[in-house]
């Protein structure tokens, strides 16, 4: 059934299968979708205005690919919900993003090594994505993989510039990585979903992605002259739907005007 | 040195008045040099805090569709910015300075943005009169004499128009929809409309100004001529809304061929460009904190750039 790897038509595959395929672009929606969110809370306050325009921009890349990924689900499912349905109207517990992104920004640090975090991750998932067989998932993994690609450069440069630059930003940037280094680990650690994914072979494999991880943050952090940290106990559950308190205020701004007037078209 | 002096001045307004483009290098009179910094800088200014009113419904727009349009317009609001402090700056202007001078009080910006967004009809509301108000003020600036500041009006125009059709198009959507939608859009109406006339400036008897920068082609239609337009150009686009602009006075004149309207409210025009309005005093907090608390950001970049060329400096060496 699956025989030709690069070209699966969808109607091919088992309900069950579709149903997890359905969980998983859903919680790579919710997942771009929050952390669009966290970084357009920037907008207007940056500390300087070239760096408003790239978040502004980053904002933008992942709500682009939010929606892509909405849509995508939407049709997977097949109930007739809209992107907007998705994203307006589930609660905080229907929600699948990992801890990590729905953290607040904190300072610039916190931000940036927030975005660091999860840029290494999102930019090699993407490169393995656009070569699965979900040729729909492929095609948006092939067209945010090129924005992902400067979304780490810019977040690396930016932890490297803290890092080695003033005691100050040294100090920043440790605080944020003692805050968020603990949310690290969830990214890559596979659900049941994301499990019987891979064993499908739509979902890669996480450990060598980690390794691919690992590698990148090494060069990173050796440049920013910081030590990787060792030993963190890893924090989960976003995934599954137990999230931190910050998730329901974030989602009670997001979803407000949909809550207050619900039905209407904008 | 004084006969000189009077020549180059003579020859400046020849080439003004032939419409030739005055380039960075040239020599042009302080006056000009310090008005324009000032004009520009200014408008530079109001593209920097008029992402604040509404970068405060980004993260409550209703859809996702809108959300990434006002993103998106909030972002090439930064990038006018941006333009217009580089213009600016091939005047001599630093941005720091410039920025100093907003957050001192000491510069100005427009007033429009001291008023409070509190209506998602009010993003509409936005884009359809104030960047209309700012395309009106704006388009006859493509053809300025300071060559630097007309090709940033270029491209600032284009996207400024594509935004109002965007403001309008979220009014038509309220004004398509529920009774309350419809409601919220008349609403942000009564509250923008008379804000938006003032962003034209106090009249013309009272602009002592326009004179020379329309003599030097820095300005190229006085404050009234263009709240005229402005009044012309809106009130069948409202009536086509559906909507009520609150102006009891207002009146098809057919003589001149434009409405005849209410008079503005002068005393509060005056206190909002003294400071007082609804949001003067956030809006500039907002800024002052940004750059404050961005203080130790720029330090880091710039310490980081100065470790990097010594490391370089002593590899090469
Ligand atoms: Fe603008
Ligand atoms: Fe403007
Ligand atoms: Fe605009």
């Amino acid at each position: 059934m699956y025989a030709s790897t690069d070209s699966i038509s969808l109607p091919d595959v088992t309900p069950e299968l579709r149903q997890q395929l359905f969980s998983y672009v859903l919680q790579l929606a919710d997942t771009s979708l929050i952390l669009a969110h966290r970084i357009s809370e920037w907008c207007g306050h940056g500390p300087v205005l070239e760096q408003d325009l790239a978040m502004a921009n980053i904002s933008l890349d992942l709500l682009g690919e939010a929606r892509s990924y909405y849509q995508y689900a939407a049709e997977l499912e097949g109930q007739g919900r809209t992107e907007d349905d998705l994203a307006y109207l589930r609660p905080a517990v229907e929600y699948r993003n990992p801890l990590l992104v729905e953290q607040p920004n904190g300072d610039f640090a916190h931000t940036i090594l927030r975005q660091f975090l999860y840029d290494c991750f999102h930019y090699h998932l993407l490169v393995q994505l656009q070569a699965g067989p979900d040729r729909h998932l492929a095609a948006i993994a092939e067209k945010s993989v090129k924005e992902a690609a400067y979304h780490i450069k810019w977040s690396s440069e930016w932890v490297i510039r803290l890092g080695d630059g003033t005691d100050e930003s040294r100090r920043r940037l440790e605080k944020a990585i003692g805050s968020l280094w603990r949310y690290r680990g969830e990214l890559t650690t596979p659900t049941t979903t994301e499990q019987t994914l891979q064993a499908a072979g739509f979902v890669p494999d996480y450990a060598a992605i980690q390794q691919q991880i690992d590698a990148h943050v090494a060069r990173v952090f050796e440049e920013a002259t910081l030590p990787v940290p060792q030993g963190v106990f890893m924090q989960k559950g976003g995934k599954d739907g137990r999230h931190s308190e910050h998730l329901g205020y974030l989602l009670a701004e997001l979803q407000y005007m949909q809550r207050a007037y619900p039905g209407m078209k904008w | 040195m004084e006969t000189l002096e009077v020549n180059l001045e003579e020859q400046f307004q020849t080439r003004i008045d032939a419409d030739v483009r005055i380039e960075p290098k040239d020599w042009m009179p302080d006056a000009y040099r310090k008005t324009l910094i000032r004009q520009i800088s200014q408008h530079a200014h109001s593209e920097l805090v008029g992402m604040l009113p509404e970068g405060n419904w980004i993260t409550r727009a209703p859809s996702l569709k809108r959300k990434a349009i006002l993103l998106a317009k909030v972002q090439d609001e930064a990038g006018h910015g941006l333009y217009l402090y580089s213009a600016a700056e091939t005047l001599g202007a630093t941005r720091d300075q410039m920025l100093a001078d907003l957050h001192s009080g000491k510069a100005k910006y427009s007033s429009i943005f001291n008023y409070p967004t509190l209506s998602w009809a009010d993003m509409g509301t936005i884009g359809w009169l104030v960047d209309g108000a700012a395309i009106l003020n704006q388009v006859p600036l493509c053809r300025t004499s300071y060559g630097p500041y007309a090709r940033a009006m270029v491209r600032v125009c284009k996207e400024e128009s594509f935004h109002q059709r965007q403001g309008f198009e979220i009014m038509q959507t309220l004004c398509e929809g529920a009774p309350e939608q419809k409601q919220m859009a008349q609403d942000a109406l009564n509250r923008w409309w008379w804000p938006t006339l003032m962003m034209f400036g106090p009249k013309d008897a009272d602009s002592p100004n326009t004179e020379q920068s329309m003599k030097w082609r820095i300005k190229r239609f006085t404050n009234d001529e263009l709240r005229q337009k402005f009044v012309d150009m809106m009130v069948p686009q409202a009536e086509f809304l559906g909507l009520t602009v609150p102006d009891p006075e207002l009146k098809w004149n057919e003589a001149k061929q434009g409405y005849d309207f209410g008079d503005v409210n002068w005393q509060e025009f005056w206190d909002v460009v003294k400071g007082n309005g609804p949001c003067n005093h956030e809006r500039l907090q907002a800024r002052v904190d940004a750059w404050e608390d961005g203080a130790w950001v720029r330090e880091a970049a710039l310490a980081h750039a100065e470790k990097r060329k010594q490391r370089a400096g002593t590899a090469a060496a």
